[in-house]
């Protein structure tokens, strides 16, 4: 009898997987283990529209109960796996019992990287990852009026906007001396920087963290250089940590991410990682890289899915991620880690336009601002492997939906 | 709550009914009904939520945004006058008896 597939993990690349193992036609049994206590749920909205209240916990469910029983998938939720014996083909769950697998898909994620500061652990400073975090965060940010938000990334971002929308006070405290300093351009970081900052946000940037002060509860942040910012919320953004531990307690080589092959595959050919937890060789940089997004998850769970059905084919799918803070839609196409020349296509200060980026006369990724249409070009011109070149990314004459379609290159 | 008419391609209908305030995409990913993909989740990031929508609700719909205009260049299926992306139709009273056709393939 088949053992199946095992996945672990009930995130978007979890519950894709699962998705696609269905309509690939794998027929064997599929489970799906996961710690939190949920349905498979999105968690984009957490940082937007669900922190607003401008959406339900009904909505953020990727498939209602009915489809994982429908499409006889085992899912085990609330529940966690302690250890993978990959000699016996088993996992082990923390309720004892141990479950065999024939292909083992690790989705783990990842998890909040802890502010490693003095009276981090005071009541209100709060992160945001989960659905229930999500949930405490709202009724937190409603009750507050004075929140520091430390971490000027996406999540850090979105949430600064969100409590202003709810009228609060609001302070991001950024170490990096610019915004979103890992993903993106000093232009769109100043850009943003502003636009947040006509919508009455606060920031201070290049700023360390002494401690979070209060008794019992944070009345402040300490900065480094001694200033002190009142605050009786604290939201810390500052990244995450991948969820390697338990591929690299079963013996698998993880680094930053656990290591697969271009097939997703990790040394072990019964073992698969996808998502946030896993770094694979990209096609667009030549390198290892880890990301975290839903493009990433989905297009990796389907990978997997098809490489498990029988349908073998490297992983190819071309990145992109976004960020909706306020009224601020930031759209981002395709990798680069090294630029040597950015070109700017449309009007800054309009509020809407795009960044393309280029290493040795190649474009490889594109930032848009409010310019939707740019970003769309943008995938399918990195889909192609085409490119424009600066002057034509300059001249919003050219017509990037042509190039595009092949018709002009 | 309004009743959605969802018809897959090969003609399966099914009725719900849609909360007011849901989207035409969380209907039918609620109602388990295939043939919605909605990878982004309803962000307006992809084209797996694309439906036609039927000619004689067209008028009731708010125009395209820019943002679906763009989204809308990257179905799968062929765009037609009467494509949509079903994440961005939020249900209201005045959608009642709504009709939408799915297309063969969303990705």
């Amino acid at each position: 009898m088949p053992r199946g597939v095992v996945i672990v993990g009930t995130g978007q690349g979890g519950y894709q997987t699962a998705a696609s193992l269905r309509s690939e036609g794998f027929d064997g049994p599929v489970t799906l283990i996961g710690e939190e206590p949920h349905l498979p749920y999105q968690r984009p909205p957490l940082s937007k529209d669900f922190l607003l209240g401008k959406q339900h916990a009904h909505q953020l469910a990727l498939r209602p109960s009915q489809f994982y029983t429908a499409n006889r998938m085992e899912l085990l939720a609330g529940e966690r796996v302690k250890e993978i014996d990959l000699a016996a083909g088993q996992v082990r769950l923390a309720s004892g019992s141990r479950l065999a697998f024939d292909h083992l898909v690790l989705a783990t994620g990842a998890r909040n990287r802890l502010l490693p500061v003095p009276g981090a652990e005071l009541d209100g400073v709060c992160y945001l990852r989960t659905l229930d975090e999500s949930v405490e965060l709202r009724q937190r940010m409603e009750a507050a009026s004075e929140i520091v938000v430390i971490g000027g990334g996406f999540i850090g971002l979105e949430a600064a906007a969100a409590a202003r929308l709810l009228d609060k006070q609001v302070t991001v405290v950024e170490a990096l001396p610019r915004l979103m300093a890992r993903v993106t351009v000093p232009l769109i970081s100043r850009f943003v920087m502003e636009r947040h900052a006509a919508r009455g946000v606060n920031f201070r940037c290049g700023a360390g963290i002494a401690r979070i002060t209060g008794e019992g509860s944070v009345t402040g942040v300490l900065l480094s250089d001694g200033a002190h910012l009142p605050a009786d919320l604290v939201i810390v953004g500052i990244g995450v940590l991948p969820n390697v531990e338990l591929a690299r307690e079963a013996g698998l080589a993880a680094g930053n991410g656990i290591a697969v092959d271009e097939y997703l595959k990790t040394a072990d050919p019964r073992v698969f990682a996808i998502g946030d937890c896993a770094e694979f060789p990209s096609r667009f940089t030549g390198s290892r890289v880890r990301l975290e997004s839903v493009q990433n998850c989905v297009d990796q769970g389907i990978c997997v899915a098809r490489n498990i059905a029988g349908k073998a084919a490297p992983y190819a799918a071309t990145p992109w991620f976004w960020s909706d803070q306020g009224d601020l839609h930031l759209q981002m196409a395709g990798l680069a880690p090294h630029i040597d020349e950015s070109v700017v296509r449309g009007e800054p200060e309009s509020g809407k336009f795009s960044v393309f980026h280029y290493f040795h006369g190649i474009m490889k990724a594109v930032d848009s601002i409010n310019r939707p249409g740019d970003h769309v070009q943008a995938r399918k011109l990195i889909a192609l492997g085409a490119t424009v070149s600066p002057e034509q990314a300059a001249d919003e004459s050219f017509d990037l939906k042509k190039a595009a379609s092949g018709r002009i290159t | 709550m309004p009743i959605i008419t969802y018809i897959s391609h090969t003609g399966e209908t099914t009725r719900v009914d849609v909360p007011a305030g849901d989207s035409v995409m969380e209907g039918a990913v609620q109602n388990g009904i295939e043939g919605i993909v909605a990878e982004c989740g309803g962000s307006c990031m992809c084209a797996t939520c694309h439906v036609y929508v039927d000619e004689a609700f067209l008028p009731l719909l708010d125009p395209i945004d820019e943002t679906q205009e763009a989204m809308l260049e990257c179905t799968a299926a062929e765009r037609l006058p009467n494509s949509r992306l079903s994440c961005q139709i939020k249900v209201t009273p005045k959608l009642e008896g709504l009709i939408v056709r799915m297309p063969e393939t969303q990705k």
